[in-house]
């Protein structure tokens, strides 16, 4: 098995395809929550985007105080969106390229190799989170040293739920890209078919269930993706109004955090189940 | 001595569509078999079962003394599946790095089947960059990474130039002087009739024979060339099945009666202008067989 593990860690860490999903990832965190607040905050009441916010609220945003914030603030939705697409590519590749029979053919049974598979990736998302943590930190001593601001940092339990709640939302939305791409035994589709729902279906079904159908709000707040958002929610204890997109208070954090594991038990026990019943053809 | 691959009844099916039927195979330590066949007889998908990679609707397999697909029989089992398949964004090296950590090889043994395969100088280039018959080489030097009691190959000098598969089928005769046992499979008969001890055919799915190649290409038979061919054919139907062949007919008949053969036809005022035995060629064999069971089926 840990043969097994070291073989997934050398495919991911020579796969650029990765580290160009991270550094997107990376980029993303870094525009949205750094360089745009960062503009506005230096145009001052002529950027209309800031219109009626306090400076003082702005530049407080980009502070070490609100780190993880800005750290994983953005998983729910676009940095999700990547996570599947990791997931996908990593599991579809094995089945578009034909590696899947070569490895299955050496000496671990297809489980160890699911298994190796599932705590590579997770692996590479935990680097993920910390990549992101540390150049988010890195912004916003760059900003308080600029701006000659005190730099008061969230605690260490803090930052280590921040970190752990983060790579929980990210590993549920990689764990779906995987087992989507088990089924289809492919990379396009699941990746079109996962990005389409979070960025698009997810959120419209909230806005409809709770503009039309709000009996059935139970269903929508049993999503991934309303789980997500209510996960980092708690644990960034960041308020409705600054929230980014995705992320809102829609269940208690304890129950964000026990439906993610639940559905990261489901997505890998079903890609498991798959894997192992069906002929490699 | 105890088989290294027992197949018995062996029948694989995708929905209406019967892949493999009542297949029968055995193959034994230390010999060259090989799985011949047309395409879509059934090779591929047989092998994909021995290695567990599918498995069968019915039927026992016994690979190694074990189910194929257990750890311990993949561990001592090495083998290149249809296309050798490797991550293209990696290099041969560190495909084979990979494999090795898999199968909890010691990574000395990769520069030992790098040198075997004549790949050393191009390990560190990317696999996308290799050439079909490196992209071969690669598949067998991943086979033989285990240093596997058994190995299978599934058409290993497909799509290989001239000299590449000289050298292939030079390194798996090599492997089976060596005291490995090899499956291949092939679509060429050239190919079996050079490097396997024995051989099993198989057409629509079936197995229709197995033998040594020798005492399959050792059925002899007599090559007649008289005139008319015709009236020549039909009075030779009374010895046995006749076969056209080129401006000769060849007929299935003991070579001892040669003479008498040829009495009969000059009584029928037949001129035979020549009348010898000759061993037959591996490929009429095939094609007798897998045009009867071509005719069976249909």
């Amino acid at each position: 098995m840990s043969g097994s593990y070291r073989a997934e860690v050398l495919k991911l860490r020579k796969r650029s395809a990765v580290w160009v999903l991270f550094g997107a990832g990376l980029v993303l965190s870094l525009i949205f929550g750094y360089l745009l607040p960062y503009l506005g905050y230096v145009t001052g009441d002529e950027n209309p985007q800031t219109d009626g916010v306090p400076r003082s609220e702005i530049l407080r945003g980009m502070l070490p105080e609100r780190v993880m914030d800005n750290t994983i603030g953005g998983y729910p939705v676009f940095a999700g969106a990547l996570a599947l697409v990791l997931g996908a590519i990593v599991v579809g590749g094995e089945y578009t390229w034909g590696t899947l029979k070569t490895i299955l053919t050496q000496r671990p049974g297809r489980g160890a190799v699911l298994a190796s598979q599932f705590l590579g990736l997770a692996t590479m998302i935990a680097v993920w989170v910390l990549g992101i943590f540390a150049a988010c930190a890195a912004c916003s001593v760059g900003v308080a040293a600029a701006e000659n601001t005190a730099m008061d940092w969230p605690g260490l339990t803090a930052v280590l739920e921040g970190l752990a709640g983060g790579w929980l939302v990210l590993m549920t939305w990689c764990l779906a890209g995987a087992v989507l791409a088990v089924a289809f035994r492919n990379v396009a589709l699941p990746i079109g078919l996962g990005v389409v729902w979070i960025l698009g279906v997810e959120t419209l079904l909230a806005g409809v269930v709770s503009s039309l159908l709000p009996d059935l709000e139970f269903l929508s707040d049993a999503l991934p993706g309303a789980n997500a958002g209510a996960l980092v929610f708690s644990v960034t204890g960041m308020v409705a109004a600054d929230a980014p997109p995705g992320v809102r208070d829609a269940v208690g954090g304890g129950r964000a955090l026990l439906t993610l594991l639940g559905y990261c038990a489901i997505f890998a026990l079903l890609a498991a189940w798959t894997t192992r019943r069906r002929d490699v053809t | 001595m105890d088989a290294l691959v027992e197949v018995t009844g062996l029948t694989k099916r995708y929905g209406d569509t019967l892949a493999v039927d009542g297949v029968d195979l055995t193959v034994l330590p230390g010999e060259v078999y090989g799985f011949l066949g047309p395409n879509g007889a059934g090779k591929t998908t047989t092998l994909r079962i021995l290695t567990g990679l599918i498995a069968p609707t019915s039927g026992e397999v016994r690979v190694l003394g074990g189910m194929p697909g257990q750890s311990g029989v993949l561990g001592r089992t090495g083998s290149m599946i249809e296309s050798p398949a490797f991550y293209p964004y990696l290099s041969g090296l560190d495909n084979l790095r990979l494999l090795a950590e898999y199968a909890a090889v010691p990574r000395r043994k990769i520069d030992e089947v790098l040198d075997l395969v004549d790949l050393t100088d191009r390990a560190r280039d990317r696999f996308s960059t290799y050439s079909l018959g490196m992209k071969q080489r690669l598949g067998v030097a991943a086979a033989l990474l285990k240093d596997p009691e058994l190995v299978i190959l599934d058409e290993p000098t497909n799509g290989l130039d001239p000299a590449g598969m000289r050298d292939m089928r030079r390194l798996i005769r090599e492997l089976g002087s060596g005291g490995r046992t090899v499956l291949l499979s092939s679509h060429l008969l050239g190919e079996v009739q050079q490097i396997c001890d024995r051989v099993g055919i198989i057409a629509a799915g079936r197995m229709v024979a197995e033998h040594n190649v020798e005492d399959l290409r050792a059925e002899q038979e007599l090559v007649v060339r008289a005139t008319p061919r015709d009236r020549a054919q039909s009075v030779l139907a009374g010895f046995g099945a006749v076969h056209r062949y080129d401006d000769t007919l060849r007929v299935q008949v003991d070579p001892r009666r040669a003479a008498e053969v040829n009495r009969v036809l000059v009584e029928a005022g037949i001129e035979v202008s020549e009348l010898r035995s000759t061993e037959r060629a591996l490929e009429d064999v095939f094609f007798e067989l897998t045009t009867e069971e071509k005719a069976d089926v249909g």
